[in-house]
């Protein structure tokens, strides 16, 4: 990974795949029950916990309590949960909803923007010391985000960026791995033709960086863009070190320091926090979850792509 | 990763001669401002936590250097040495279970005999957009004594209740948290890899004989390898910085789970409730130099066997 460049050029694999996955092969008429069978035992299994939240959402302490876990009780209140948990705090999670969409689009736009810039720059262009700085980068993809964090509070500490939205954005906007794919998928996408082409029109760089290559990237930028927008979506650890201000968590800080309260209020039937924390962990997963239905065939490609060029 | 990435490189569909790049004074322009931001936002912290790591705090005489001796104090701390060997425990055990599951899904996706394939590839890659916070909260009340409903159903059946959070079952808690939110991810991995196997491959295999099962060990397993190196390099990076699950579960059993269950979990208390920074840098620097080495190291071993 560290000592030289990918050598491989495949097709542009994080390309618009066909929407609908066709076999290359020919189709196999025959489908075997037992597997289908034992696959479907395993999505079982995959499926259970979201079912449990989902019938969890719907009741109060005592039902939580008393009645089966994975059915629903005698009088569901899914509606009444929904409102408690937006109105719990004055309203403070839907601080903790918009935060998490802030932080998360804001870094996901910035980060594939500055991958996609970078990436094209080291596909399309030779300039001294290119390969030095590839590789530095490249060798980062190994140092995981959470040994970094700790550094990185103790450095924005002393430049003040500690709770600021900034101290979540900022580490989210440089997306070693994003570079890489971006710049292998740069190399096929943008053809060399089209920006001598363009170049003998007399357009920029600049203008030919917006206005051609960010066009023919596009599935590729979105690729980086979903997967930061998850990355960033899911962050614990390092919103919980940079923040201490309840009002600019996101929301796994903030549904973590409810469930905290829920266990420290005894646990027991008493406790109301337990159908917040509970709904509100429904509605947290309800947008990622449509974004990666909807977005199928880029996260899919765009793994294919890590997955075959590594 | 260089082996692996010029083995693909014979099978690639487009082996087109490299492009013809431009030198001009554009290009640093386009990757100034990544670079920039990598080295303030990469390389800084990590320099700031290695010159910190060779300083000490005392009562008296305020910040010291001391040269190596955090590092010396780290090598010999039982606590970090428990997390560090607990966390390689959990990854000797949980990661190969896991990369087992997502080949045996991956396969069986792949092999067009199921029935409802793309609904179950779907619903297992599904926990992956869950929040980890979410997931071990979910996880948490399930394996609960009170309200979950494997405790429920024992109570109601006569039968023991499990003790997920007990001590002997901890760890094992853990590493169904973990292989429920990551088996998915990584089956799409190793799912998207083999569907970019050339078809003549297996037409070959057919003219030849070949059946399903001799398929899947002579042809896919090895135009696997790739991608389940790229798998396994995620799980070792992501084993060893395991800090949501259990510093969530902490909380809900916290006689089991302590502050230093595992090296991250540990790193993070000396600095924010130890108030120890220095000692902190130093606990991190070599945590992430741990997972380098692992990574390299698993590296290293595949690269050789692929050369025998």
């Amino acid at each position: 990974m560290t000592t030289t460049m990918p050598k491989a050029r495949t097709a542009p694999a994080a390309g618009p795949a066909p929407t609908a996955p066709k076999r290359r092969r020919p189709a196999s008429p025959r489908r075997s029950t037992p597997l289908t069978i034992a696959m479907l035992a395993a999505l079982a299994y995959f499926l259970l916990p979201l079912f449990w939240l989902l019938v969890a959402s719907t009741k109060n302490t005592q039902d939580l309590f008393n009645s089966f876990g994975l059915w629903f009780s005698h009088a569901p209140q899914l509606l009444a949960n929904i409102r408690a948990t937006f109105t719990q705090d004055d309203g403070v999670f839907v601080h903790w909803l918009l935060n998490t969409a802030a932080y998360a689009v804001v870094s996901a736009l910035g980060a594939a923007l500055l991958a996609a810039a970078a990436g094209y720059g080291f596909a399309k262009f030779r300039f001294r010391g290119d390969r030095a700085a590839f590789n530095l980068v490249l060798g980062a993809i190994m140092v995981p985000a959470t040994a970094l964090a700790i550094p990185t509070y103790l450095l924005f500490a002393q430049v003040g960026l500690v709770n600021t939205p900034w101290a979540i954005i900022l580490p989210s906007l440089v997306n070693p791995f994003g570079l890489y794919l971006m710049r292998v998928y740069a190399a096929d996408a943008v053809p060399d033709s089209l920006l001598e082409a363009a170049r003998i029109d007399g357009a920029g760089e600049a203008r030919i960086f917006f206005r051609i290559a960010l066009r023919l990237l596009a599935p590729g930028l979105v690729t980086v863009l979903l997967f930061t927008l998850v990355a960033t979506w899911n962050n614990y650890f390092l919103p919980l070190i940079m923040l201490n201000d309840p009002n600019l968590y996101p929301i796994t800080v903030g549904l973590s320091s409810w469930a905290a309260q829920a266990q420290n209020g005894g646990g027991g039937a008493s406790s109301d926090m337990l159908p917040l924390v509970v709904t509100g962990s429904l509605i947290s997963i309800v947008p990622l979850v449509i974004a990666f239905l909807m977005l199928q065939r880029y996260w899919q490609s765009g793994l294919a792509a890590g997955g075959v060029k590594q | 990763m260089t082996a692996t990435t010029a083995a693909y490189a014979g099978k690639s569909r487009r082996g087109g001669p490299a492009p013809r790049r431009r030198s001009g004074s554009a290009g640093p322009l386009f990757v100034a401002p990544f670079l920039i931001l990598f080295l303030l936002l990469f390389l800084a912290p990590l320099g700031y936590a290695a010159y910190l790591s060779l300083f000490q705090q005392r009562l008296v005489g305020g910040t010291v250097f001391v040269g190596l001796d955090n590092y010396v104090t780290a090598l010999g701390d039982p606590q970090l040495l428990h997390g560090v060997g607990r966390v390689a425990l959990f990854f000797l055990i949980q990661v190969p279970l896991m990369l087992l599951l997502a080949l045996l899904f991956a396969l069986a996706l792949d092999s067009g005999l199921l029935r409802l394939a793309r609904v179950i590839r779907l619903g297992i890659f599904v926990p992956y957009a869950v929040p980890g916070v979410v997931a071990t909260l979910m996880w948490g009340y399930l394996y609960g004594p009170d309200f979950g409903p494997f405790a429920q159903l024992s109570r109601d059946l006569d039968l023991p209740v499990p003790h997920f959070l007990s001590e002997s079952w901890m760890l094992g808690s853990l590493a169904n948290i973990v292989t429920w939110e990551f088996a998915g991810y990584n089956m799409i991995i190793l799912y998207a890899a083999l569907r970019t196997i050339p078809h003549e491959l297996y037409e070959a295999a057919a003219v030849d004989g070949a059946g399903a099962w001799r398929v899947a060990w002579s042809i896919k397993l090895p135009a696997l390898r790739p991608a389940l190196l790229l798998t396994l390099l995620f799980s070792v990076i992501g084993s060893f910085q395991l800090f949501n699950e259990p510093s969530l579960l902490m909380k809900i059993a916290p006689d089991v789970i302590s502050s230093s269950y595992t090296a991250n979990l540990y790193a993070y208390s000396l600095a924010f409730t130890g108030n120890q920074l220095n000692y902190a840098a130093t606990v991190s620097f070599l945590l992430g130099l741990v997972i380098v080495i692992a990574s390299y190291a698993v590296l290293l071993t595949a690269n050789r066997r692929r050369e025998k």
